[in-house]
């Protein structure tokens, strides 16, 4: 019972800064602004399908390639000597240890028409090539910033495979790609659920990546969803519909991701 | 019976220079339990490595029927191994961790049914296919491995403290049971233990190594009653070990008295090992004994008393079905073939 107590901080923090604020956007979401009832918020959300869209599909593009990058760096960084996997370890958080805003400031000035890369394409006689404010340089920015989110969950779960099974699948006759699928991947499924919840998330509701990388052409709905609280369409109404709707996508996707994961490591 | 498995001048240097094998040669026959029996760090497991593929030697051979397989992968070579903690897949059940070599090699279903059932019955598992295995008992996960590395059909099963982690009741069970499956399949089996009692209970041929390199190759009787040196009489069994002298062939000198024994072919005075098992040495009367002492201890092991008795020169372990009382002074008798001879060497036991 006293084991109860400790928690009461935590309960107290929840109730006042997630239950209470997620209830104010569900009547934020249903209401007008002069506090009737109503659906129209959350019909009028189906004008930006397209947004929606959009932010989906450029967060699965940035999760995929997430997901094909750190899997072979995790499986390495899990397989090394462990005072080396520190060390990796360390550079590969190395840029999250710097603020958010800088990283993606430097990517403006890195994928700008007279940016550093175009400026190394001049010089061999190629480009100018449009690289900001394109979908491609969003992606790049999510996947930049969002790696080591996939890296860690999926290192984790890789330390714990143990050698010999590994050994064990070699010796009863599998090459290296038949270790892989038959006992690595399904070994790894919890790594790569939480791996793909950790990135697809903030990449979904991004808006600072968009805003600066996409231009004012590649709105995501975090743009969307900002600009109806600090924008000149000021409308908290239909900002919080957004936000519900997005919470229920994203509620939708993960259960769908979860089916994947084994029963004792399901994650919400 | 021709050999199965061959290995010449093995040499293995770990990255920091230091010497795992120094030169193992060994030679396994077909069909014969062959025990790799040593201290922990002795090179036994490091040995078994490289006839599983895991390992390759810094120099050497490894000859697998006939054929020099240095370099050929594990996943191609022709045997399998049981780990010393099984390491079953945990995301597969009993029934699929069984079967995981078959469908590997895509063996048709009908195949796999029918070998992965005889599997289960030869180690008596029917009716656990679908529990997990993380749900198994340490003696059942055993039976398991056994059973998913035979059911490729391997030449040779290589077993890695296969029993470590067993009570000593399930374990002397399991002795039971390896030796005669491997007498039913017909099979070899290279098994690595430091638990001299494996050894001697299920052996064709037990293997002593130390340090890197083997002291002797022989039959579970050879190895106990002719050890060739301090190190592998003291590691199987008991063993008072006293250093003694040559003054001729079949008399020995040790504790400042001259013993008749049957060893010979000693230089005149060559200092040696004397060896004397502590069952070999018999209780009598103080007044008619060349070699006394008097009782420190006396410990009920169940089928003997184990008694530390303090001659003057060196204290003597003495198993018996007799004992006497702390304190008193006995007489400690010796026939002339329980006196083993053995060459200094440079390994201390």
């Amino acid at each position: 019972m006293k084991m109860k107590l400790f928690a009461a901080p935590y309960l107290v923090w929840m109730v006042v800064f997630i239950l209470v604020p997620l209830i104010m956007v569900a009547v934020f979401a249903f209401t007008t602004d002069g506090g009737e009832f109503t659906l129209d918020n959350i019909s009028d959300v189906g004008q930006y399908a397209n947004i929606f869209v959009r932010s989906i599909w450029l967060a699965l593009i940035a999760t995929a390639i997430c997901l094909v990058m750190a899997y072979p760096i995790s499986f390495m960084l899990s397989r090394m000597e462990k005072h080396r996997q520190g060390t990796m370890l360390m550079i590969v958080m190395l840029p999250m240890w710097m603020n958010f805003l800088l990283r993606t400031y430097a990517w403006m000035t890195l994928l700008g028409n007279n940016g550093i890369i175009n400026f190394l394409f001049g010089l061999v006689g190629l480009g100018p090539f449009k690289l900001i404010n394109t979908q491609g340089a969003v992606v790049l920015g999510m996947v930049y910033n969002y790696l080591p989110f996939m890296i860690l969950p999926l290192y984790s779960v890789m330390v714990k495979i143990d050698k010999s099974l590994i050994e064990a699948a070699s010796d009863l006759g599998c090459g290296s790609v038949g270790v892989l699928f038959r006992v690595i991947l399904p070994l790894s499924l919890p790594g790569i659920t939480s791996g793909v919840t950790m990135v697809f998330v903030p990449a979904i509701s991004t808006f600072i990546i968009s805003r600066m990388l996409g231009g004012g052409s590649n709105l995501l709905i975090g743009d969307l969803i900002e600009m109806q609280f600090l924008g000149n369409s000021y409308n908290p109404h239909l900002g919080a519909a957004i936000s519900l709707v997005l919470m229920v996508i994203i509620l939708v996707i993960m259960t769908i991701m979860n089916q994947f994961s084994p029963d004792d490591q399901v994650l919400m | 019976m021709d050999n199965i498995v061959s290995l010449k001048d093995l040499v293995v240097n770990f990255e920091d220079g230091e010497q795992i094998l120094h030169g193992i040669n060994l030679d396994i026959k077909d069909k014969e339990f062959v025990t790799l029996l040593g201290p922990s760090g002795c090179g036994k497991t490091t040995t078994l490595r490289i006839i599983a593929g895991f390992l390759e030697p810094t120099s050497g051979d490894v000859f697998f029927d006939g054929k020099r397989i240095n370099g050929v992968p594990p996943h191609k070579r022709n045997v399998n191994t049981v780990f010393q903690r099984y390491a079953l897949f945990p995301h597969l059940n009993v029934y699929e961790n069984i079967a995981f070599g078959l469908r590997v090699k895509k063996t048709s279903e009908k195949e796999v049914v029918r070998r992965v059932g005889e599997m289960l019955e030869l180690v008596n598992l029917k009716g656990f296919e679908k529990r997990s295995v993380n749900r198994l008992s340490g003696g059942q996960q055993q039976r398991v491995a056994i059973a998913r590395a035979l059911v490729n059909r391997p030449k040779v099963l290589l077993l890695d403290e296969p029993l470590g982690a067993l009570d000593l009741k399930l374990r002397k069970e399991m002795q039971v049971e390896l030796r005669k499956i491997q007498q039913a399949l017909e099979l070899t089996f290279v098994y690595v233990t430091h638990d001299q009692e494996d050894a001697l209970t299920m052996s064709d041929t037990v293997v002593v190594m130390n340090n890197g390199s083997i002291q002797q190759i022989g039959s579970p009787i050879d190895i106990y009653n002719e050890p060739v040196n301090a190190f592998v009489a003291d590691f199987i069994g008991e063993s008072n070990i006293v250093n003694g002298s040559m003054p001729r062939d079949c008399l020995v000198e040790f504790v400042g008295k001259q013993f008749e024994c049957v060893d010979k072919g000693f230089a005149p005075n060559e200092t040696v090992d004397v060896v004397i098992r502590p069952e070999d040495i018999k209780i009598i009367p103080a007044e008619s004994a060349k070699l006394t002492g008097i009782v420190e201890s006396v410990v009920f092991k169940g089928v003997h008393y184990e008694m530390i008795v303090d001659g003057v020169d060196h204290k003597w372990m003495i198993h018996s079905t007799k004992h006497a009382p702390v304190g008193t002074m006995i007489g400690m008798h010796f026939d002339p073939d329980d006196i083993h001879i053995m060459k200094k060497t440079e390994v201390d036991g």
